[in-house]
């Protein structure tokens, strides 16, 4: 399988990374060797096989539904780039 | 040997011995182990952050609880954490441009576990971005260094922790661990590494690379140290649905135990091409040493087992896309100077904030679950995981630990591979599986090859065995000196 020039601009919208076309070329090698290793697997017979999604078949538990934490809004804003009365300052998007 | 020379030489369980008898303070040792982490640890690159103020503060607070007699055998050690476990008030980076100056609001589950029970945090040690990679070459802050050949790597992605512990920079470090990253640069610097079952040790506060993978485990020069460390860092956690609620346990119960009678499994898989022949040699030459010690040796197959890092490398992908999705360069983390609306903002501060092994991760994670392929790819990954998971479980009928070489070869030098990721993948290939199963799986050192460069034994149990992998590790170590070797330049 060979990614086309296509096929990188549609991964690398979809996954919002700007890949700009001097680039394309050699992200296009770099990802053909990955899947031509992860090819591999494809012939494999699965029919029939329950995929396994997690190491341990176990339920995931719920929680009780009550309160546990508290209001910790000026901590988390510290790593904001800037905040004001509590409210993220974001750059403006629109015109 | 004066003062200082015992801090060097010291295993963690000997430091404790000393601090507990007050022939040691726990300031001592933190000053005396800082010194090192900023000399000797700057030329190997092995720190990210070096928390110098806070460890001493730590150190007094552990005297004086030593000092009132209400210490745990981990009081006053000092330790070092992977960059990816979220630290309250100091920076956690993740190795990346990203996240170059963010600092987390809380603590990660095993961080609290281990200050809980008194041990000193010096600092933060470099990695692979996002713990992506196996040579800790993937580093916004540059290459983590080999102490035992500083122009080679010391395998990843934890490089840092095991780096700063084969230096004897500090006595024990936590890692991750997704598809072998505290195993292979265990066995590439020469110390033990620990990944436990999959849930045994909260992910709270470990930044998601592959959730379904992701293992915080440890890093220490013996078997009896890293029983200590998982003792403390185990345990139930309501914050990670994944975790698992069990009762506790003392992983160091069964360390005395005489093997006779124990069965290991030798997979024709592991001992075929795989390996370099002087790996190869070195581990055959440990299982010698087992037999010697009462354990029989049990050919065994895992047919599926080759299928582990094409597998891998859907699965982890995958998860990483979505996982790291959330890095956009809105409310922290790195954002773009340039860009013309929204769209181009996260696509710039993206493509700036993250290297080039990241982005193709996400990449090929976003392929694999894009519409069209996703039953190609990623349900059949998941697929074949089930059929590699069945494989063990029918192994484990016939031995109770698997063993074979961690990595195929020994450090290679730094620039060497980083052009070619799906020769990196396969650094890997003897330790994903256990990331697949979930099943616990360490390195210990066994040997070196004629470069004086460390091989790694690879020991795997089934699921909950930690103890009995401490066991063959640790009576292993009681009959060879591998794990006490120490790279020349960094002992008195």
């Amino acid at each position: 399988m060979a990614l086309s020039d296509a096929d990188i601009q549609r991964i690398a919208h979809l996954a919002r990374i700007e890949v700009t076309s001097a680039e394309a070329a050699a992200v296009a090698a770099k990802l053909d060797g990955i899947f031509e290793l992860v090819g591999r697997m494809r012939a494999i017979d699965t029919r029939g096989i329950l995929p396994m999604s997690h190491a341990h078949d176990v339920t995931l538990p719920l929680r009780d539904d009550r309160v546990t934490e508290s209001d910790q809004r000026d901590v988390l804003q510290r790593t904001a780039p800037a905040s004001q009365d509590g409210l993220y300052l974001v750059p403006r998007v629109i015109e | 040997m004066n003062s200082n020379d015992i801090v060097v030489t010291s295993t963690l369980t000997a430091l404790s011995r000393a601090l507990s008898a007050r022939e040691l303070s726990s300031v001592e040792l933190t000053g005396a182990l800082l010194e090192r982490v900023e000399t000797l640890g700057a030329k190997l690159n092995a720190f990210v952050t070096v928390d110098r103020e806070g460890a001493l503060a730590r150190a007094g607070a552990a005297d004086a609880r030593l000092a009132r007699g209400e210490g745990s055998a981990l009081t006053g050690i000092p330790l070092a954490h992977k960059d990816v476990l979220m630290t309250a008030g100091l920076r956690t980076t993740c190795g990346s441009r990203m996240l170059e100056n963010f600092v987390a609001p809380y603590d990660a589950f095993v961080v609290e576990r281990l200050a809980e029970a008194g041990m000193v945090a010096l600092g933060k040690t470099n990695m692979d971005e996002f713990a992506m990679g196996s040579s800790s070459e993937n580093s916004y802050f540059g290459p983590v260094r080999n102490p035992w050949d500083p122009t080679r790597v010391p395998g990843g992605s934890s490089g840092g922790s095991a780096a700063a512990v084969a230096a004897r920079l500090v006595p024990a470090a936590t890692g991750t661990d997704t598809g072998g990253s505290i195993r292979q640069p265990a066995s590439l610097s020469g110390v033990c590494g620990l990944k436990p079952t999959y849930g045994v040790c909260s992910r709270y506060g470990l930044v998601a690379f592959a959730s379904s993978l992701d293992t915080p485990g440890v890093f220490a020069t013996t078997a009896q140290d890293c029983a200590l460390l998982l003792s403390a860092m185990a345990g139930h956690d309501a914050r990670d649905s994944t975790s698992l609620d069990r009762p506790r346990e003392d992983y160091a119960r069964d360390l005395a135990r005489p093997l006779a009678g124990l069965r290991i499994g030798m997979p024709r898989e592991y001992f075929g091409g795989g390996a370099a022949p002087e790996v190869l040699a070195a581990v055959e030459a440990a299982l010698a040493a087992l037999r010697t010690l009462g354990a029989s040796l049990v050919e065994i197959a895992l047919p599926n087992v080759p299928l582990a890092v094409p597998v891998y490398y859907v699965i982890a992908p995958a998860e990483a896309s979505s996982n790291l999705s959330r890095f956009d360069g809105v409310r922290y983390g790195h954002r773009a100077a340039q860009y013309t609306d929204l769209a181009d903002m996260y696509r710039k501060s993206r493509a700036e904030g993250f290297g080039a092994e990241v982005k193709r991760r996400i990449l090929v994670g976003t392929y694999v679950l894009s519409h069209g392929y996703y039953d190609a790819y990623y349900l059949k990954a998941q697929q074949v995981r089930r059929l590699i998971a069945d494989d063990f479980q029918r192994a484990y009928e016939r031995c109770d630990v698997i063993a074979g070489p961690t990595a195929p070869t020994t450090a290679f030098p730094i620039g060497d591979q980083v052009d070619d990721p799906a020769q990196m993948y396969l650094n890997d290939i003897f330790t994903i599986a256990a990331n697949l199963t979930g099943a616990p799986a360490m390195s210990i050192p066994c040997g070196f090859d004629a470069k004086g460069l460390p091989i790694g034994l690879h020991l795997q149990a089934n699921a909950f065995r930690e103890s009995l992998l401490l066991n063959v590790a640790h009576q292993y170590q009681q009959v060879t000196d591998w794990h006490a070797r120490a790279p020349e330049g960094f002992m008195p």
